[in-house]
C-alpha cells in the first residue's frame, strides 16, 4: 500500500466515522437544535474528509476540482437548510 | 460475495424500507419527505446500473422539482388533512382495496419473474446508427432522433400541465401573476443562498445541456436545474413569477415544442419524411431543438410550482 492509498485510507475512515457520530445523534439526540448540531458536523467534516481522501484518486485535475466543489455546494446547501429549520423552530418558540 | 454485490443488497433493502415507510407515513409532510429520500435512493440504484442519464433525471425531476410540488400541495392541504382522514375507507372497501392492490403487486412480480434471462435490446441497432446523428450519447440519440416525435409530445404534456395549474385560477385573478410579490426584505438566509447558487447553477445547467450531445446529460436535466435555480429565487422572493398573461412568457413556455415541431415538419420537406433529419446536418439542428427545449422546460417547471396566478393583473 502505498503512501497516497494510506492517505486515502485515513481520511475516507475518518469522514465515515464523523458521518456515522452524525448519525447516532441525529437518533439519539433529544431537540431539533442538537440534532442539528449533530447533523451539519456529519455533512461538514464527514463529506470534507471523505472528498479529501479521494482528491489523490481523482482522474484529473478537472475532476478533482469538481470533487471540491460538489463539498462546497454541500456545505452551502447543508448552512442554508440548519438556519432555516432552526429558524423555524425558534418562530415556534418549543424546540422539540 | 463481494463487498459491492453486498452494498447493492443494502441499497436495494434501502429502497423498498424508504417506499414502506412513504406509504405507510402518517401526513402528507412526512410522506412528502420519505418520497424524496426514496428519489434519491432511487438515482443511486440507477448509477449502480450505470444509467447515469436517466439517474440525473431522476434527481432532478422525480426527486427535486415533484419534490417540490408535493411540498407546495402538502402545506396547502395541511388544513384539510384531518378532516379527510375520518373519511377514510373502513370495512368491506377497505379489504377489496388491499386485495386489489396485493394482486395488482403478484401479477408484476409474476411478470418480472417470466422475463426471458437475455431481455430483447436494441441497443446494438441504437450504437449501429449513432455515427448518422453526429452524437456521442446514445440516450440523447434515442431522445431526439430516434423517437423524436414521443420526445416532442412529452413536452407538449408540460405545456398542459401549466394550462391545467393555471386554469385553477379564480376569475379575477387570471392573466395575473402567481406566487408571493417581491418581498421589500428578502429572508436573509434564503437570499443569500440563492444569490450565490443561481449563478453556479445556471452554469451547471448550461454545461449539463451542452455535454449532453456527447456524455450523461441533456436538455431535460440541464433545464430542470436552471428551473431549480429560478425556483429559488422565486422562493426567497427576490424576484416575483411574472405575469401569465405577459406574452414573452407564453411564448417561452412553447418555444421547445413548436420549435421541434417545425423542425419535424422540415424533415418531411427536406429530408423525406417527418422527423427525420438531413444526413450531415443532424447535430446542429438536434442541438438548436434541445436549446429552446431547455428554455421550455426551465420555465415550465418553474411555473407549475408558482402554482395558479393569485394577484390581479395590473391594467
Amino acid at each position: 500500500m502505498s503512501l497516497v492509498d494510506l492517505f486515502s485510507v485515513v481520511a475516507i475512515g475518518a469522514g465515515v466515522f464523523f458521518f456515522l457520530a452524525g448519525t447516532v445523534g441525529l437518533l439519539r439526540f433529544p431537540d431539533t437544535l442538537s440534532r442539528l448540531h449533530a447533523l451539519t458536523k456529519a455533512d461538514n467534516l464527514g463529506l470534507g474528509l471523505i472528498a479529501l481522501g479521494l482528491l489523490p484518486r481523482a482522474e484529473s485535475t478537472l475532476g478533482a476540482f469538481k470533487l471540491v466543489a460538489i463539498w462546497a455546494l454541500v456545505q452551502l446547501a447543508g448552512a442554508t437548510t440548519a438556519q432555516l429549520v432552526g429558524r423555524a423552530v425558534r418562530r415556534k418558540g418549543t424546540a422539540a | 460475495m463481494s463487498v459491492l454485490q453486498a452494498l447493492d443488497i443494502g441499497l436495494g433493502f434501502l429502497v423498498f424500507a424508504v417506499a414502506a415507510w412513504t406509504v405507510f407515513a402518517r401526513g402528507a409532510f412526512a410522506a412528502t419527505v420519505g418520497y424524496v429520500v426514496y428519489g434519491l435512493l432511487l438515482s443511486l440504484v440507477w448509477i449502480r446500473l450505470f444509467a447515469v442519464d436517466v439517474a440525473l433525471t431522476e434527481a432532478a425531476i422525480g426527486s427535486g422539482v415533484t419534490g417540490v410540488l408535493l411540498i407546495g400541495a402538502a402545506a396547502r392541504l395541511r388544513g384539510s388533512e384531518t378532516a379527510a382522514d375520518e373519511k377514510s375507507l373502513s370495512g368491506l372497501p377497505r379489504v377489496f382495496a388491499a386485495g386489489l392492490s396485493l394482486l395488482v403487486a403478484m401479477a408484476l412480480a409474476g411478470v418480472v419473474l417470466l422475463f426471458p434471462d437475455e431481455g430483447p435490446s436494441l441497443a446494438p441497432q441504437s450504437m449501429q446508427h449513432l455515427p448518422e446523428t453526429g452524437l456521442g450519447n446514445p440516450v440523447t440519440a434515442v431522445l431526439i432522433a430516434y423517437r423524436a416525435f414521443d420526445t416532442m409530445l412529452e413536452k407538449v404534456v408540460l405545456v398542459l400541465a401549466v394550462v391545467g395549474v393555471w386554469s385553477l385560477a379564480a376569475d379575477p385573478h387570471w392573466g395575473g401573476a402567481p406566487g408571493e410579490a417581491r418581498a421589500e426584505r428578502p429572508e436573509p438566509t434564503l437570499a443569500f443562498l440563492a444569490q450565490v447558487l443561481a449563478p453556479l447553477g445556471i452554469l451547471v445547467g448550461i454545461h449539463i445541456f451542452w455535454v449532453g450531445a456527447d456524455e450523461p446529460g441533456g436538455a431535460f436535466q440541464g433545464g430542470a436545474i436552471l428551473a431549480a435555480m429560478w425556483i429559488i429565487v422565486m422562493m426567497a422572493r427576490l424576484t416575483e413569477a411574472p405575469s401569465t398573461s405577459a406574452f414573452w412568457l407564453r411564448l417561452a413556455l412553447i418555444a421547445g415544442p413548436l420549435v421541434f415541431l417545425i423542425a419535424g415538419v422540415g424533415g418531411a420537406v427536406f429530408a423525406g419524411s417527418f422527423f427525420a433529419y438531413p444526413p450531415g446536418f443532424a447535430k446542429p439542428v438536434i442541438l438548436f431543438i434541445e436549446a429552446f427545449m431547455v428554455l421550455s422546460i426551465a420555465v415550465n417547471l418553474p411555473m407549475m410550482v408558482a402554482g395558479p396566478p393569485r394577484r390581479e393583473p395590473k391594467r
